[in-house]
């Protein structure tokens, strides 16, 4: 059900902006992406080392089940119930002496945190790690006016100390091994020596040492925020350095930028949070920090606290019933972890904050599935629903990704002309609006751009899709023209020939047969190693994957014909007469897979239904798997 | 400005609720009572702590402040809270002193940030402690002072009252006021941000010693 069903609403909800898109797709950026050796081996050894630590700290918690209930049904009230428990949590955070601010979009949050900064007089700042602020590229607005903003964050500080880009949730360093991370610090850490190892212990210290001065010296820290509660205004940061407790602890001035969806309606619900995001997350028991506050303490911690609120899409992705559950997210990436795709691709080839299953969903969601780059997201995974089986507050992600494919599809052919939710507004923001944000330095843009241009190149495309997806870029590239705006009802495409194609055959027995004459031919391709390696056009993708195997030397329907009527016979052969029967269960296999075409199966005895279908599995099996192959 | 965005992302949002989504009754069939016994969960909580690399030490009344002095060493200068029970102390020498901290940064007598890291240690009591996670609560109580005394020393010193031990986080979490400022501690700060391999000691206290007491 769409909401434009009711009506459209007075206000429509506005799709965001900021780092959640870059110029090129995914197919494309994880095809580069997968030439980096290093990286992947990277991802894969600690993609696996966090799986096996959660899933050992998982299975210790005999009621997971009962807490992810909890998680998953608190999360949808608080959809269902935002605007009130906004307005709860705005007056609480008031009452304890706090500052409540409202973004529209990136561009308005950086505004608002960049003008408090100013006004302390400052021209530095501290920052906890915080999803909210990547996503609103708020350090890179800070620098362009004159602000220094100093992540202290370990991985975070690795990234920015080594120019680079964040690519995992928790751990933005997961695609840096120790030694690359010791020459980072070496280069960039006047103070480091020639004696800095690359042990994690050392390269621990020396970031201790490096940043202690700052949490000393500076007056104003940024954070972003796990958990704002709205019956008592208290926010919450979930960490293990100390990091967090020292920029939320030290300063003077506090400000906390968070994502509207981050709340919960009371206190007591975090009890549920805080048994769910610590062992998805670090796969620990309980991270070893984690800070509450409310408001201002006076004579404890920051006397002036500020907290922005920012929408940035979010309500656009709240306007999609079918998809708004990806606003459940607590942002534990534990559906990175397992995700075959992440594990190849890593996190930079979706070009967005949010990488990954949930990146792969949110993504598009919060710029709108008609955003050209974001598009390809939901075609980056292969459906195989691990990431549904760990979340902790169960988003049926790969549900999502086919209803976000849908949507894709049906954008492509004009059938979706209306989104529900209005373009993100332009940024004005340099940092924000730059061309591409996040993979400038990896030179991708170049050919980037020619491909689009150029549907044919497609299809030699990227080894981690399945072809599926495969041809279901092909048939974007080639629908799609380099319009970013409004979708337009599109010329038919190589792929809409070929399926209304297979439709009018398929659609009638006759037709079908006809076409199955041409088995033989398919036999004559394959050649002497049974098999087709190479197809033409579009169809191309799936050979570019894995070969196809030689049809069989006749379809199952001529198989059928000839041997109809041996169903009778055997009956007559074992003595039993035909009737229907509930029985028919018992029999095992055999009878299971007669049962469709033969109503008046009888209870054949399971010493002999065993011995019987010996011969005709085989050729009931291969004949319907190979014509299955045939078809495609 | 402020008050407008307010008004529009309401309406946003009030516009994407237009479906006005049924909501179900939040099941809550998770544990909420522990079931163990009360050595049972001590040694929970001992196991846990010990396996964040906590030091851990069952200790009483009479034994405390001796266990106290072994861990601070010969020579420490130490916080120590508001109101303390100085009974637990060991008693001040030339080169080992307690300094009181008044719980509030606005007091002249409030240690600043730079004192608070020249500082060797700090002793705090604390509010609740969860088994089942290794959890210690401080809440910003007077014998267990403001955020930061705890937090920029090296070396903190925890007692934990084995009566103020339970085993599940729902339990812990009824023990703690709302709105104190909260800090939740399970083990030595650490980070797992290289190659996801845990190591012990970044930003906060890399010495923690858990007392359990009673």
């Amino acid at each position: 059900m769409s909401i434009t069903d009711l009506g459209m609403p007075a206000v429509r909800p506005v799709h965001g902006q900021g780092n959640l898109h870059a110029q090129v797709a995914f197919p494309k950026a994880a095809k580069e992406e997968l030439k980096n050796d290093q990286m992947r081996a990277n991802i894969r050894h600690a993609t696996h080392t966090i799986r096996g630590k959660r899933a050992n700290v998982v299975g210790e918690v005999p009621d997971w089940q009962q807490l992810r209930d909890a998680g998953s049904a608190i999360k949808e009230r608080v959809m269902a119930n935002l605007p009130e428990l906004l307005e709860a949590f705005e007056q609480n955070v008031i009452a304890r002496g706090g500052v409540v601010h409202w973004a529209r979009d990136a561009d308005e949050a950086n505004r608002i945190v960049t003008e408090l900064v100013q006004e302390t007089g400052t021209s530095d700042v501290i920052k906890v790690k915080s999803m909210a602020t990547q996503e609103i590229g708020l350090d890179a607005h800070l620098e362009e006016h004159g602000i220094t903003a100093t992540e202290t964050d370990l991985a975070e500080l690795i990234v920015q100390l080594g120019h680079d880009k964040p690519s995992h949730i928790l751990v933005p360093a997961i695609h840096k091994n120790r030694e690359e991370i010791r020459e980072i610090f070496r280069r960039e850490m006047p103070e480091t020596t020639d004696e800095l190892t690359s042990e994690p212990r050392v390269l621990a210290e020396a970031a201790r040492q490096h940043l202690r001065e700052k949490f000393l010296a500076t007056r104003v820290a940024i954070s972003g925020a796990n958990f704002g509660i709205a019956d008592t205004g208290t926010l919450s940061v979930v960490e293990s350095e100390g990091n967090g407790r020292m920029c939320l602890t030290l300063p003077d001035t506090l400000i906390t930028v968070m994502g509207i969806e981050k709340l919960l309606p009371s206190y007591e619900d975090l009890e549920v949070f805080f048994q769910l995001l610590p062992r998805s997350s670090t796969g620990e028991r309980m991270n070893p920090y984690t800070s509450l506050w409310t408001g201002v303490t006076p004579g404890d911690g920051p006397q002036n606290f500020h907290v922005v609120l920012l929408d940035n899409g979010r309500s656009a992705v709240l306007s999609d019933p079918d998809g708004r559950s990806a606003l459940h997210c607590i942002r534990c990436s534990a559906c990175l972890n397992v995700c075959p795709v992440y594990e190849h691709a890593g996190g930079h080839a979706y070009g967005s904050t949010y990488p990954g299953p949930i990146g792969a969903i949110l993504s598009p969601q919060l710029t709108g599935i008609t955003s050209e780059e974001n598009a390809s997201l939901p075609y980056a995974s292969s459906l195989c629903g691990a990431c549904y089986q760990v979340c902790p507050v169960k988003i049926n992600i790969p549900d999502i990704l086919v209803h976000l494919r849908d949507e894709d599809i049906r954008t492509k052919h004009g059938e979706r002309t209306q989104d529900d939710a209005a373009p993100a507004p332009v940024s004005h923001d340099l940092a924000t609006e730059s061309a591409d944000n996040w993979r400038s330095e990896k030179a991708l843009t170049g050919d980037a751009d020619s491909e689009r241009t150029d549907p044919g190149t497609r299809s030699r495309g990227a080894t981690v899709r399945g072809a599926a997806s495969d041809v279901a870029a092909s048939v974007r590239s080639a629908g799609r023209k380099i319009s970013k705006s409004a979708p337009a009802k599109k010329v038919p495409t190589q792929m809409d020939a070929m399926m209304k194609g297979a439709s009018f055959v398929m659609s009638s027995g006759k037709r079908m047969s006809l076409a199955e004459k041409g088995l033989p031919l398919g036999r004559v391709v394959a050649g002497r190693d049974h098999a087709i390696g190479w197809l033409p056009g579009m169809v191309g993708g799936w050979t570019q994957q894995r070969d196809i195997p030689e049809p069989p030397k006749q379809s199952f329907r001529n198989w059928w014909k000839k041997h109809e009527g041996e169903t009778e016979q055997r009956l007559a052969q074992d003595g039993v007469v035909a009737f229907a029967s509930s029985e028919e269960s018992a029999d095992g296999p055999a009878t299971t897979r007669r049962t469709e075409q033969d109503d008046a199966v009888p209870a054949i005895p399971p010493e002999n239904s065993a011995k019987q279908p010996t011969a005709e599995p085989d050729q009931l099996g291969n004949g319907t798997n190979d014509q299955d192959g045939a078809q495609r | 400005m402020s008050a407008d965005a307010k008004t529009e992302i309401l309406a946003r949002i009030r516009g994407a609720l237009a479906d006005q989504p049924a909501v179900a009754e939040t099941p809550r069939e998770y544990r909420k009572t522990s079931e163990l016994s009360r050595e049972e969960i001590v040694e929970m909580l001992e196991d846990r702590l010990l396996d964040y690399k906590a030091n851990v030490f069952r200790e009483t009344a009479e034994t405390v402040a001796e266990r106290i002095a072994t861990q601070l060493g010969a020579s420490a200068r130490y916080v120590i809270p508001d109101v303390f029970d100085t009974a637990f102390l060991p008693e001040d020498t030339a080169a080992r002193r307690a300094i009181v901290d008044p719980n509030d940064a606005r007091k002249a007598s409030a240690l600043g940030v730079r004192e608070l890291n020249q500082v060797d240690a700090v002793v705090t009591s604390s509010t609740v402690s969860c088994a089942q996670t290794g959890t210690i609560f401080l809440s910003g109580r007077p014998n267990e002072g403001r955020r930061a005394i705890t937090l920029v020393p090296d070396h903190h010193i925890c007692i934990v009252p084995l009566d103020s031990i339970v085993e599940l986080i729902p339990e812990a979490m009824a023990r703690v006021e709302p709105t104190a400022p909260t800090t939740m501690i399970s083990g030595p700060s650490a980070t797992s941000d290289i190659e996801l391999e845990r190591v012990e000691g970044v930003h906060g206290p890399r010495t923690l010693d858990v007392i359990l007491l009673g």
